[in-house]
């Protein structure tokens, strides 16, 4: 049961670190703000709470468990809304979308 | 919500009736509460209880899948040596009008593959999305009111 959970434990911080690593490609290779926030809010996540998920896999005391799952949840809650934000705030001090951008339906409103 | 807190007080008994506290038994006695609920379903008229949980757990499943699918999505599209985006904001017409629940379909919609919501208009009408990829947006606006925002309705109507 341990090894198991062990083995599992150790794939998911390999996934998990994967998808953190794709967030930081992403954020150097995207064109404008606004799609680096996908990659920031989406694969960091994911990184993020894969690897808190493989802590509360392998951790002795039931603290752990909690506060890591604690964490996950709000992982989920609050990388949405950050990026949500930022993306609002640079819209709103008139940061431009990418020029090959194909389609801007918020400026005329 | 009110069958949900005695749910919730019916598993803190079972915890406090078989002297442990621990999650696995906290989990148990609401499993067990759940279940002697659902007995009496027709005698309480809990039954609606149970077709909200349903609903609510649907959506959460969907929302755990498309989260993957869109992290992969993302990844896959970063590592590629052609970077091959379209970006662009498109408005979502919004069917749902409360607050709370256009808090949840815009969250719902960053976390999803390629969109990531910006702002909601003044007159709460639109939703105001970017996507990576923008070449179609008819019909990611159609995936997201049959997905999302059906399930919210759903869900919390």
């Amino acid at each position: 049961m341990t090894i198991v959970a062990t083995f599992l434990a150790g794939i998911l911080i390999i996934v998990g670190s994967f998808f953190a690593l794709t967030a930081a490609l992403g954020l150097v290779r995207l064109p404008d703000v606004y799609s680096r926030m996908h990659a920031a809010s989406k694969a960091g996540t994911m990184g993020s709470g894969l690897m808190m998920i493989a802590l509360a896999l392998v951790a002795d005391d039931l603290a752990t468990v909690t506060r890591a799952v604690a964490g996950v949840v709000f992982f989920l809650l609050t990388a949405p809304i950050a990026a949500h934000l930022l993306a609002k705030a640079a819209y709103s001090v008139g940061y431009k979308l990418w020029e090959k951008s194909v389609l801007d339906e918020m400026s005329d409103r | 919500m009110m069958l949900f807190f005695i749910n919730v007080l019916l598993s803190l008994a079972w915890a406090a009736v078989t002297g442990s506290f621990s999650e696995i038994n906290l989990a148990f006695g609401f499993a067990l509460a759940m279940f002697a609920l659902w007995l009496i379903r027709e005698q309480v008229g809990t039954t609606g209880y149970f077709r909200r949980i349903q609903k609510v757990t649907s959506l959460a499943l969907l929302f755990l899948y498309e989260l993957l699918m869109s992290a992969v999505k993302v990844s896959l599209l970063v590592i590629k040596p052609r970077l091959d985006v379209k970006p662009g904001i498109f408005a979502y017409p919004l069917k749902v009008d409360r607050d709370f629940e256009i808090t949840l379909l815009a969250n719902l919609i960053t976390l999803t593959p390629g969109t990531l919501s910006v702002d909601v208009s003044h007159d709460r009408r639109y939703l105001f999305v970017h996507a990576l990829d923008c070449s179609d947006p008819e019909s990611t606006k159609r995936d997201i009111a049959s997905g999302f925002e059906r399930k919210i309705m759903e869900a919390f109507r």
